[in-house]
Order: structure tokens, then sequence, then C-alpha cells
């Protein structure tokens, strides 16, 4: 498959997905959704890379929903924007929650409606300080999806997230920082660079380690202490069999650098 | 060390659509093996099934079996080819009913190990387990309304004991899924674990049921599965007198024996 609305860049370890409609500020439409859904399959097929980083191309990070793409005539029946969800932005999300590898996401600009809550589903987000974030849903009469509610609530806090959502406030990459609701806020030269760097850390990391890091972590808000107890002690079990937790120990004990293979 | 290979190795025979192996002493695994078909029941799969659960009903070396269908898929239905090719008539002469039958009256512990799609026959199958595990990846559901037909080896009453009836019905009648967070949620497994540990776990129950006195457990669950068949009085008189024979054999004064003692107990089965 050739794309057109994103770029799938496989080197080193490291898969870069970049959203590639500058012009609309990376905003979602139905060819985007059938281009991530195949890039992200080939992201998951490939055992090379172990690292995902997601980016957008020219001033925006993603506008969230392109209105335009969406044929809501005046007058006309009411479109079922369920079924949008079901099978585009839905699919989207578990497929990136479900990645056994680390998801870097550089948030060069605006991240808006959709494309904050995509930011939000990643695992570590690091944001140019320009960049912004935005729950637009509420000026247009929606309701934040593609995980908002889950997520917002768990990184700022239920008072932060429900002002957020209500008001549609922008948020600075600055203040999402202080509010622990992404990891990093860099100077907007330095996000490339920082962001590869930080893509290629992870890549050289215990990949499965970090995959069944990110398991634990899913599950840990819906379950109780003793399941996730249980949890830990089945992933630890798991994480103890593969070749990467020998390497660890045995660099350990011979005071060298470890060399990861992911496994 | 190892006991000797269960009788349906050492007679060589070879299964086309299950692999059967002795992952432990006393317990003997079942694992469907026909990826292509992603594990559909075909009348082969279930005679090959029941010929092993007759065999190892009758084998005293085994004491626990563990079903399942590997790491991805348990078994994604009933093989449709086969479905398609009955008329009524046939259908009602069919020997699937029997085969199934040889599977129920299984005397000895059944733990089913379900990752992935568990549908159809398969749930059906799933269900004549006594004890399920389920890996995170388990789907559960009846789909057989979707083909216009309905659960035909008891789907719709294991179900329906499991979940309970507005449960049962949804996914009966819609075809829904139920995946296996919500199936422990609402009792039909008793336990989710990662995929890639769905078998060992459940043959780590295996090993620690068959190390109980056999005799002991084959009425255990004898007991516990009267009380979908009989009402309360009639279950409590066979729990009664189950308890009651359980005081002529061995292993009960060996239990009682190591108790006093604070020793393990050797259960012999007699």
């Amino acid at each position: 498959m050739t794309y057109e609305t994103i770029q799938l860049a496989i080197a080193d370890g490291v898969a870069t997905l970049t959203l590639n409609r500058p012009d609309k500020l990376n905003s979602f439409t139905t060819q985007m959704h059938a281009e991530l859904a195949d890039a992200l399959k080939a992201v998951q097929r490939d055992d090379a890379v172990r690292c995902l980083l997601l980016t957008g191309a020219g001033r925006g990070f993603c506008a969230g929903q392109d209105l335009s793409d969406r044929a809501v005539a005046p007058g006309g029946e009411t479109p079922d924007l369920g079924e949008s969800l079901e099978k585009r932005y839905n699919p989207l999300l578990k497929t990136l929650k479900g990645l056994e590898m680390p998801v870097v996401c550089a948030v060069n600009g605006v991240a808006a409606g959709a494309g904050a809550n995509l930011a939000l589903a990643c695992d570590i987000v690091i944001a140019a300080r320009s960049a912004s974030f935005i729950q637009a849903f509420c000026k247009i009469g929606l309701i934040p999806d593609s995980g908002g509610t889950w997520s917002l609530p768990r990184v700022v806090g239920q008072a932060r997230a429900t002002a957020l959502m209500m008001l549609g406030d922008k948020v600075s990459a600055e203040q999402a920082e202080a509010w622990g609701m992404i990891w990093k806020c860099v100077d907007d030269a330095a996000l490339a660079e920082e962001a590869h760097a930080l893509a290629a850390r992870l890549a050289a990391m215990p990949t499965r380690g970090l995959a069944l890091i990110k398991r634990a972590l899913a599950a840990s808000s819906t379950n109780t202490l003793e399941q996730q107890l249980d949890l830990e002690r089945d992933l630890q079990r798991l994480a103890g069999r593969t070749a990467d937790y020998q390497e660890g120990v045995a660099a350990f004990m011979e005071k060298r650098q470890p060399t990861f293979q992911g496994r | 060390m190892l006991t000797a290979p269960p009788a349906a190795e050492r007679a060589g025979d070879a299964w086309d659509d299950i692999r059967v192996d002795q992952p432990a002493p006393h317990v003997l695994a079942i694992t469907l093996h026909r990826p292509q078909a992603r594990n559909a029941l075909r009348t082969q799969t279930l005679r090959e099934i029941a010929a092993v659960l007759t065999e190892a009903a009758a084998d005293d070396d085994v004491r626990v079996v563990v079903l399942t269908g590997g790491d991805t898929v348990f078994a994604a239905g009933a093989d449709i080819g086969e479905l398609a090719a009955h008329d009524a008539v046939s259908i009602l002469t069919d020997g699937r009913p029997a085969l199934w039958q040889a599977i129920r009256q299984f005397p000895k512990p059944l733990i089913g190990a379900v990752n992935g799609f568990c549908l159809g026959g398969g749930n059906e199958l799933a269900m004549h387990c006594d004890v399920l595990i389920a890996g995170e990846t388990a789907q559960f559901g009846q789909p057989e309304i979707n083909l216009g037909i309905i659960p035909g080896a008891g789907g719709t009453q294991r179900l329906t004991h499991a979940l309970g009836k507005s449960d049962a019905m949804k996914l009966v009648l819609s075809g829904a899924f139920l995946d296996a967070r919500a199936a422990l949620a609402r009792g039909l497994v008793s336990e989710v674990c990662p995929p890639e540990l769905t078998v060992e776990r459940a043959v780590a129950l295996a090993v620690q049921i068959a190390a109980k006195p056999p005799l002991a457990v084959r009425l255990a669950k004898e007991a516990v599965l009267k009380a979908f068949e009989v009402g309360l009085d009639q279950g409590l008189a066979f729990e009664r007198r189950a308890f009651c024979q359980l005081f002529a054999t061995e292993d009960r004064q060996e239990g009682l024996a190591a108790f006093k003692e604070k020793r393990r107990p050797a259960f012999r089965g007699r």
C-alpha cells in the first residue's frame, strides 16, 4: 500500500509514523484511518521494529477529525458518529494500546480533538514548547472520544479533565508538562532530535519487558490490588524467561553494557 | 520422574485433529490441532477427543485431563462445510450427540485452557470442562443464530447456568461475544491470565488436583454436576451418599492419618 496521508519509515529498530496532511493540520479522514491501520499492521508484523514514533508533518500535530470529510448536510439525515468511532477511531486506539513495543509521540504543534487524545494514548509524549492540546469537542456539541474521557482524568485528575472537556480551553505544552499530562516539553528546534534519540534509546532496550510493563499498566486501572499482584506474578514469570533478562543479569555480573535483542 | 505414557500414546494411535501428551505425571493434555481451520470442531475432532477421554477414563494412571486449543485459538466453531451437508433427516441420525455424551460422561476432572476464539461448538466444548482458565485474548460466544440455527450441544443450557438468563439470552440471540474479563466477572471462567500462561496454569491446577485422592475427586465432580441436574433435596441426598462411600476408602484413612501426623498424604486411589 502506498500512503498519501501518512508516511512510514523504518530504520534501526524505530518505525517513524508521520501524519502527513500538513495543509489540513493532519486532520483525520477515512483514507488516513485506512492508511494508519495498514501501517500499524506492518509495524506489528515487523520483528525488527522495537519502538514506534508518532508525529505530524508541518506546523500542527493533528487537528482531530476533518469535519469536511464527514458529509453532514444541513437539514439532512443525522450522521451516526458512533459508527465512525466503532469502525475507525476505536480500532486505531486499541491497536496503539496493544502494540507490544513502546510508542513515543512527538507533538510538534496543535493537538486538537481526537488528535489530542491520540497523543495521550501513546506511552511517552514529548511536545514542542509551541505545541498545545485542546479538547475541542464541546465547542461543536460532542464529547471527547478516542479514549479522551478515559485517559485525561487519569493523567490530570477529574477536576482539570472536567474543566478542559467542558470549556475546550487550550493547554500549552509547558502547562501540560507541569500538570503531568505529558512526559516532557522541549524547545521547538530540539523536538525532532530529542524524539528520535528517545525512540532510538527505547529501541535498544528489552522490548519484551517494556511490552509487559505496558500490559501491567493498562490492566492496573481496572484491577484490584490483589488482581494486579497476580498479574505481576504472571507477567514477571514471562519476563524472567526472556533472553534479554538473561543478558541483563549477565552484563550486570560481568560489569559490562548489555546488548538486548528485544526477546 | 515421568510415569509411563498413557494408553492412547502407547497404542501408537496417530490423531488427525488433536495432539495428546503428558505434561506432568497423572495429567493428560489434549490439544486441538487444526490450525488451518482455527480448530473448527468437525466430527472427526469430536471423535478423537471422545476416544482419548474414554480411554483416559479407564486408565488409572490418568487423574486429570487438560483440554486446550493452544496459545492463539480454542475452537472457532463447528465445521461449516459439514453442517451445510446435512438435511433434516441426516442431522437426526448424526453421530455427534453420542460423541458429546462420551465427553459429558468423562468422570475425571477436565480443565479447559482457552485462548482466542471459543465460539459455537468450541464454546460448548469448553463448557463441558469442569474448570476454565482463560487467556486475556479469549472471546466466548454462541453465534449459531447468524447461520439460521441455534446451539446444539448444550450451549443454551450450560451458558444459562453459567451466566444467568439475560446474559445468556443476549449472547445466544444476538451472537455477541464475551471477552475474557467479562467472562471472569460473570463466572463463566475462574481465572484470566496472559495467553502465554493459560495452558501452564491449567496444567498447574491439574497437577494440584492430581495429588488429591482420586476417588474423592471423582465423587466431588459428580456431586457438583448433580447440582445442575436435580433439585436440592436429591442433590443433598446424593452428596450424603457419596460422602459416606468415601469412608470406606483407604485414601480417607491415609488423608486423616497424614493430617494428624503432619506429613504429606500419599493417595493411591483405593
